[in-house]
């Protein structure tokens, strides 16, 4: 037997740091760290001196001070004598409106635009390409100025609906007035109405909800439930008997009739816009600042969801379809069970990234000066106060709050509808 | 009976299609009147486009080329067609598209003195700019057609990134030379010290002494060689830049400059080094959740904040500073892609060959992945090209910022429609071309895989 | 591409980042240019001409400036500065001073860090409505839209003014005047608010002046003047002066047709003082002994400057009102040269 000697202990030497594979990994890292540490720490240091020398030191006192200015779009009550944190929350609403009407119309549109491309009548076709090329190939923002600059020229003012010779009329049965200062359009209103629930209380966040609408909405979940309840039902019957018993009245009885008890119930009427003095009043007036950029945006962006909806369309390949076919399922069963969940698992991904766009292209709101956050709190409040820093700080995390929630939600879908790979 | 068959045995002679399906009419058939619905729509359409042409056409040709306001303008149309509305007034192009192209970047070609050509003239007058936008051509040619260019041009690749600063913003012209040299003495300082104090003190060595080259030396020694041999062209502020120009530029500057700072972000968030990954994904997720806008504010009102007291950078260089890592971190995703994209067998096959990470990664991946990636390169400029309109909101000159100008001089005030086409239609022409070379290259490069 | 894109760029930022900053009067003079930060264009007060040369009323100040500092009135930059970026302009430094019809207010010169160096314009907001409106008073704006610029005092009064009578309003935030201008011309706002001054500087560049009026109500008090950024008080003390010396100059009755003949001594001290030709108020500014009758130079005393830019020989036409000299009863009342 020969002795087995211990392999000779291994003597930890500085350079193995660096060349041992072992550990170098660790000092990358630490490295790394140490860099980025003192990366930030002479920014810090940087802007701490700077401020100092300034007089400015970083507090956020400011956002309880009343913000003095007033803000034409507000979904909550606000007065100038409210703080600039209750303006920037207001900021904040108004952006959450425009990307909300702005993703829903884009989708529309875009989704109409992708498949009238691949349509086969040739000249829809064309019209559809050169519609895509022009919105995406020019500046997003060059298309909000230009729409707010044809609301302003090209609509009546609504001195032109006064008087005799009134050169302007109301349209759609005078329910409908369209100036430009914007679009009103009838308010649903309640004359019995169950009033607003009040939460925060006094703070700045206070907030308003409607207990019309809760009840609206409860109402509706509950027909939804029922609808699918007596749906079913039916396909036990059908399963049982192989007949399956006529529901759709009952179903629309189920969807209607508790609703229009309730509108009636809470006297539900519509409050139409009327020229009174300088503007009309009553009804919901939707700003021109508002439909510039939701046109714009919206426009701009349906460009792109276009573009992915027809790739995503053309990227299922007809044997899928023929397949389908020869299983014997009919047309619509196979765009519903074979086409479009394989098509939608290409399109979804790249739609969210641009409604993510769609949200960080409104902050160009400012150009038209539609009270979005970064035209409270990034424009107005940042001007008045000088506080820049903290100002765009807080900007920057509320767009970023945004971002993540939509990124969260697009991880939610690719994790959901992920292909088992083999 | 054996000539009696029940099938025909020759063949007819082959008969031309219905009239109907062949030629204008079969094309116009199958293509545009195919259904009722098809009908209708095809009728629809071609009514829109009527409405469309109508006023447009009339609006476009119908104009008045030469005038000095707006309101000069109008007289015209009023005498030439009884009416001021539906023409478009393209003098104020006419007058100002020289404006909208350079901004108000001074007109002689190389110094004030030798001022050949007037400002009304293409050539020479805006040479530098001009020189510029054609080097960047040349410059990336040989990496966008590499089958076709020849690989000498690399060479101008190379100075590019030190001619372009030099060529814009004028000055002596050692200074970019000085600062090249700078990668010079770092590649000597490896060559000749590491045998004498290791590899790695070699690699130390070349990061530092180029870094304390540019520092502390080069300017001091720029100036000198220049007080000796003074060889330059005239100054020019970057307040002047504006136009078209300044979109290019910016748009040039921040995807070259975001290249190689996305390929290291893209690496490190490949890699399994966790905090090194963090950092990265951190940083790249932070800018591509925030609107560029913000950045912006913070390029016109932070940005001198976080530098050392008394520094200050004018708002052209803060601005390209930003939109460099707002580009760098979409160049980082495109770029991640491209590696994602590649076949794991190339990293099998660069481990195998002994290769170690920087010599797999520059031999083998790089090559490979940056080419898959360049048509989201491509993209990627489009869209901070036409991103770079949002300087108009802190107040740069830009196209758009630049109309607004023109819209508050008196004689134009009211000009609207005309600068906004004539923006619209430049943007156009720059963005469809380059979405048009990357869609190309996107199929070039599938059928290089098949 | 190379890295070396990234290096190249470094360098440039190198060779601009190398300014400290040393006294504003230093760096103005080894610049050889004053930079300035003006209005984006106002008539009578800034607006560049078709040759692209600034004139106007505060436009004079920065090149009284240039004249006393750089012995050259047009060794100026104009910045142009919309009312948001104007104290972005000025705090980061890329403007030497501001003369651009801003307000002197506490905030703006405690909490933002501006030294005003005096007034130049006593002004108050006012309200312009187009006539056939038929307003006479701003209390009867109830319900109007009334276009304002965003990031000026103008905003805030408007909130003041509206809520303590009780009236409601509807408010269109703007960038520019031009933008303003557009807006209420094309009847999208029913009207504009802003300096009283701006609004007649506005109003003369339309087609028809006479539709439109300025209402009687003056909501605020907008003292309006140049300023600088805080801490320098060299340079806020040449600024400040040259201010000074146009009114003095008024006041004392030097003008620019009488200057040379002044210039060569007369039996008033305090005009000796301010020529130069007594004393060694100039050398104490860190300029030389002339640079008064450079800065008369420019445009003449203030009221000459008044009455060629905004008077009401003008198409703007304001009279001097509140500034008149303090000897016809007006604010303007300058410090001493002594
Ligand atoms: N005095 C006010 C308002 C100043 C202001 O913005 N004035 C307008 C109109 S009088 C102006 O100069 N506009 C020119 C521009 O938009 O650049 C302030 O200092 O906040």
């Amino acid at each position: 037997m020969t002795t087995i000697t211990d392999p000779p202990k291994e003597q930890f030497r500085l350079s193995m740091l660096i060349y041992d594979t072992r550990y170098r990994s660790m000092t990358i890292q630490v490295v790394a760290l140490i860099g980025f540490m003192l990366l930030a720490a002479w920014l810090i240091n940087n802007t701490i001196q700077n401020l100092t020398e300034l007089g400015k030191p970083v507090e956020f006192g400011f956002l309880v001070e009343p913000s003095s200015y007033d803000i034409n779009q507000r979904l909550l009550e606000y007065t100038s004598r409210d703080t600039h944190l209750r303006a920037s929350f207001l900021g904040l609403l108004n952006t959450l409106v425009v990307a909300v009407l702005g993703c829903i119309t884009a989708t529309v549109v875009g989704v109409l635009v992708g498949v009238l491309r691949l349509s086969n009548n040739w000249l829809i076709g064309r019209i559809m390409t050169v519609y895509v090329e022009m919105f995406r190939n020019v500046p997003v923002l060059l298309w909000i100025v230009l729409a707010m600059a044809i609301l302003i020229e090209s609509l009546p003012a609504p001195r032109a609906f006064r008087g005799e010779d009134a050169t302007a009329t109301m349209n759609l049965n005078d329910t409908v007035a369209v100036t430009n200062r914007g679009i009103y359009i009838p308010e649903p209103l309640f004359s019995r109405s169950l009033g607003d629930v009040h939460i925060f209380g006094q703070s700045s966040l206070r907030f308003d909800i409607s207990l019309d609408l809760i009840a609206i909405l409860i109402v509706l979940g509950a027909s939804v439930f029922a609808m699918r309840r007596v749906a079913a039902r039916a396909n036990a019957v059908q399963e049982a008997t192989g007949d399956r018993p006529t529901i759709w009245y009952i179903e629309l009885g189920i969807l209607f009739i508790p609703m229009i008890a309730l509108l009636v119930a809470l006297g539900f009427h519509l409050g139409y816009p009327e020229l009174k003095g300088f503007n009309f009043k009553g009804g919901t007036h939707l700003r021109n600042s508002l439909i510039a950029l939701w046109l714009a945006l919206s426009l701009y962006t349906a460009a792109f969801i276009a573009e992915i909806v027809r790739g995503g369309i053309l990227a299922i390949s007809s044997g899928q379809t023929e397949a389908a076919a020869a299983l014997g399922l009919r047309p619509g069963k196979i765009m519903r069970l074979v086409i479009l969940p394989q098509a939608l698992r290409v399109i979804i991904p790249p739609m969210i990234s641009n409604y993510l766009n769609l949200t960080k292209n409104s902050s160009l709101a400012i150009a038209v000066g539609y009270m979005d956050i970064t035209g409270t709190l990034g424009g107005i409040t940042m001007n008045q106060t000088g506080r820049e820093l903290e100002c765009i700080l807080m900007l920057m995390l509320c767009y970023l709050a945004i971002s993540l929630s939509i990124s969260a939600v697009m991880n939610w879908y690719n994790e959901r509808v992920k292909l088992v790979e083999r | 009976m054996s000539d009696v068959s029940f099938v025909r045995t020759e063949m007819l002679a082959e008969q031309a299609p219905p009239a109907t399906s062949v030629g204008v009419v079969g094309w116009l058939r199958a293509n545009l009147f195919s259904s009722w619905l098809n009908t209708i729509l095809t009728i629809i359409s071609l009514g829109f486009i009527w409405y469309i042409l109508a006023g447009l056409i009339p609006w476009v040709f119908q104009s008045v080329w030469n005038a000095n306001s707006l309101t000069e303008c109008r007289e015209i149309m009023a005498a030439t067609w009884g009416k001021t509305h539906g023409h478009a007034c393209w003098a104020v192009i006419n007058e100002r598209w020289l404006q909208l192209l350079y901004g108000f970047y001074p007109p002689y070609p190389i110094t004030p003195e030798v001022n050949v050509g007037d400002s009304t003239g293409f050539l020479p007058a805006y040479l530098r700019p001009n020189l510029a936008m054609v080097l960047f051509l040349v410059a990336v040619a040989p990496v966008l057609y590499s089958d076709i260019v020849p690989r000498q041009l690399l060479i101008v690749t190379a100075a590019y990134p030190f001619l372009l600063p030099w060529l814009m913003w004028g000055g002596t012209i050692w200074a970019p030379i000085m600062v090249a040299a700078g990668l010079g003495i770092g590649y000597l300082g490896y060559r000749f010290l590491s045998p004498v104090i290791g590899a790695l003190g070699g690699v130390i060595l070349a990061i530092l002494l180029p870094v304390i080259w540019w520092m502390f030396l080069s300017g001091a020694v720029a100036g000198a060689i220049d007080s000796v041999i003074p060889i330059g062209i005239a100054e020019v502020e970057s307040r002047k830049f504006g136009g078209l120009m300044l979109a290019v530029l910016l748009g040039i500057v921040a995807i070259g400059v975001s290249l190689p700072i996305g390929i290291v972000l893209a690496l490190g968030r490949q890699s399994d080094l966790l905090i090194v990954k963090g950092l990265c994904v951190g940083f790249i997720e932070f800018i591509r959740g925030v609107p560029l806008i913000t950045l912006l504010f913070v390029a016109s009102t932070l940005l001198n904040i976080f530098m050392p007291p008394g520094t200050n950078f004018d708002i052209i260089l803060r601005v390209m500073i930003m939109m460099t890592l707002f580009a760098a971190a979409y160049m980082a995703e495109v770029i991640r892609g491209g590696l994602a994209a590649l076949p794991k067998g190339q990293y099998e096959g660069a481990d195998s060959l002994g290769l170690n990470y920087w010599q797999a990664q520059r031999l083998i991946i790089m090559p490979q992945a940056l080419k898959i990636s360049i048509p989201g390169i491509v993209s990627t400029f489009i869209g901070i090209f036409k991103d770079t309109t949002l300087v108009s909101i802190i107040g740069l000159l830009d196209p758009i910022g630049l109309s607004q100008g023109i819209r508050s001089n008196a004689a134009w005030n009211g000009i609207y429609w005309e600068l906004f086409a004539f923006i619209a239609l430049v943007f156009f022409v720059c963005c469809f071309s380059m979405s048009r070379y990357s869609m190309y290259l996107e199929r070039k490069l599938r059928t290089d895989h098949r | 591409m190379k890295k070396s894109v990234f290096l190249g760029a470094l360098t440039i930022a190198g060779l601009a980042a190398g300014a400290v900053a040393a006294g504003t009067l230093d760096d103005v003079k080894a610049r050889g240019k004053l930079n300035c930060g003006v209005s984006t264009g106002l008539v009578g007060f800034a607006a560049p001409d078709a040759n692209g040369e600034w004139t106007g009323f505060d436009v004079t100040v920065c090149r009284a400036v240039a004249a006393a500092v750089l012995n050259d009135a047009s060794a100026v930059e104009f910045v142009p500065t919309t009312g948001k970026t104007r104290f972005t302009a000025l705090a980061s430094g890329e403007v030497d001073m501001l003369a651009r019809n801003t307000t002197w207010t506490f905030s703006r010169d405690v909490d933002l860090k501006f030294e005003f160096v005096g007034v130049n314009y006593y002004d108050g907001q006012g309200f312009m409505v187009p006539k056939d409106l038929g307003v006479s008073s701003a209390k009867e704006l109830d319900g109007a839209t009334v276009c304002i610029q965003t990031g000026t005092t103008t905003e805030l009064n408007l909130a003041d003014f509206f809520r303590s009578n009780n009236i409601s309003y509807e408010p269109v935030p703007i960038e520019t005047n031009a933008e303003a201008q557009q807006q209420y011309l094309a009847g999208a706002c029913d009207v504009y608010t802003t300096d009283a001054s701006g609004l007649a500087a506005t109003r003369a560049t339309f087609e028809s002046p006479g539709d439109h009026v300025l209402l009687p109500e003056i909501i605020s008090k907008e003292p309006l003047g140049p300023l600088v950024r805080h801490g320098d008080n060299e340079w806020g003390d040449v600024v400040r002066w040259t201010l000074n010396a146009m009114i003095t100059a008024e006041e004392l009755g030097v003008t620019s047709a009488n200057m040379g003949e002044l210039a060569a001594g007369t039996n008033n001290p305090e005009i000796n003082r301010l020529l130069g030709t007594e004393g060694t108020l100039g050398e104490m500014l860190g300029l030389d002994a002339e640079w008064a009758q450079r800065v008369l130079a420019v445009g003449g005393n203030y009221g000459e400057i008044f009455e060629k830019n905004i008077g009401e020989s003008t198409p703007i036409g304001l009279a001097r009102g509140l500034n008149a000299q303090w000897t016809d009863g007006g604010l303007l009342y300058s410090p001493p040269f002594r």
